[in-house]
């Protein structure tokens, strides 16, 4: 299993991995706003952990229909599925690679765009602590999806389309503790635990369902 | 040890593609399915190995001994069409990973890395990354894969495409040390594999499918 980390972690490092598009996704998305919005300090920094969170959301599923494709067009999908090793578990490992690939990199990136957003300290770090505990709820959903669509040619948009809804309740919940940090009277705790419960429940159920889909996915 | 298959059909979108193949064939042995394009090899042994639904009949294996397989799949070596190996990565990644993910099967261990590499006559190159390597050392690389991780089941689909005579002997010399090792082998291909005696299957092709869609 630690061969598999190992080995996707450096497919996403080495050319054509795509371990930075999804964090240059994030920082052109968040670096446009400012200019759309104008320079209202005031409105920006109110915006601002949402802009963030729909950054990362998009950029998150960005590089996902590619998880389990690219295994499958070179064939390593025939012989994965061919293992003793239980395939929800090898499931799991590439969700994690991906996510330290690919959701770690946003996580670190956040603070600095959230200067972009003239955010104050205490806004940052709920932000990057929501964002921590939110982004791997959307690769485990997002690897469920691209499960779904790992046959279909260009199946990008459909994975996007696919996991979009189950991943609102991760934004809602992301946000929502973000201000609930920074605005009083509202508490910070109950919507934190709500996210974190979203992913471990993400954690479950996506691995669960991509597995499944891959089986049925044999041609 | 045994592989048995009885009875085996597939179906691909409404139509059967072959019915009722059985063989059985036993370790030492080797099976070489022959027939026309289109008459379903590929599609039996990806059956055989688990990757495509049977409509009916059961593959099963008997007498293993001590260490039952989980399942047939487990206890089988699957070279395809597709090498299964990433072009990015250099050659000796790509194989430590195989021998690492995969892991022995029961009965045998694999060959370090070099040694399978030396032994499709490639030893010296695996540092390169995969994708700079001919289509015949990829496939030759492929072939190494099948070395490194012990299997006793070998599924071979058109084994030697794209190689030239010398690594046909090669690698018909790689399955007669894997058949006298107690290993079993299971190849479709149009050309001989030079594996001297060896149980032969032919697949008819779409007769009987066309016979029963007109019934």
């Amino acid at each position: 299993m630690t061969a598999l980390l190992v080995r996707d972690l450096k497919l996403a490092v080495r050319a054509g991995g795509g371990a930075m598009i999804g964090v240059l996704f994030f920082m052109t998305v968040v670096a446009v706003i400012p200019f759309g919005v104008g320079p209202d300090l005031n409105l920006l920094a109110r915006i601002g952990p949402a802009i963030l969170w729909i950054g990362a959301l998009l950029a998150a599923l960005l590089g996902l229909d590619r998880l389990f494709q690219a295994e499958r067009e070179d064939g390593s999908l025939d012989l994965i599925l061919m293992q003793e090793t239980p395939l929800v578990l090898t499931v799991l490992v590439k969700c994690l690679a991906h996510w330290i690939a690919t959701g770690l990199p946003l996580v670190i990136a956040s603070p600095l765009l959230a200067l972009f957003m003239n955010m104050d300290a205490p806004a940052m770090a709920a932000t990057m602590l929501t964002l921590l505990v939110g982004t791997p709820a959307i690769t485990f959903i997002g690897a469920a999806g691209a499960a779904v669509a790992v046959a279909l040619p260009r199946g990008g948009l459909l994975v996007s389309i696919l996991v979009l809804p189950l991943a609102i309740p991760v934004l809602i919940f992301g946000v929502s503790a973000v201000y609930a940090a920074v605005q009083e009277p509202a508490p910070f705790l109950p919507p934190f635990l709500f996210l974190t419960a979203l992913t471990l429940v993400f954690a479950v159920i996506g691995p669960v369902a991509a597995a499944a889909a891959l089986r049925a996915s044999t041609d | 040890m045994r592989l048995v298959a009885e009875r085996l059909s597939a179906r691909r979108g409404e139509d059967l593609i072959f019915r009722d193949i059985s063989f059985d064939i036993g370790a030492g042995e080797a099976l070489v399915v022959k027939g026309p394009n289109g008459s379903g090899k590929s599609t039996l042994l990806r059956v055989v190995a688990g990757l495509l639904p049977r409509e009916t009949g059961k593959v099963r294996l008997v007498g293993e001994g001590d260490h039952a397989f989980e399942t047939v799949a487990s206890a089988c070596h699957y070279l395809g069409h597709r090498n299964a190996m990433k072009r990015e990565l250099t050659v000796e990644e790509n194989l430590r990973f195989w021998k690492d993910f995969a892991g022995d099967s029961a009965g045998d261990s694999g060959i370090g890395i070099d040694a399978a590499a030396d032994a499709v006559g490639l030893g010296g190159i695996v540092h390169l990354p995969f994708g700079y390597l001919s289509a015949g050392q990829q496939r030759r690389m492929a072939m190494a894969k099948l070395l490194v991780a012990w299997r006793p089941v070998w599924i071979l689909d058109e084994p030697t495409a794209a190689l030239d005579a010398a690594a046909e002997t090669m690698f018909a010399g790689l399955v007669k040390a894997h058949l006298s090792r107690g290993g079993l082998a299971i190849a479709a291909t149009h050309q001989p594999l030079g594996l001297g005696a060896v149980k032969e299957l032919h697949m008819a092709g779409f007769a009987e499918a066309s016979a029963e869609a007109w019934a």
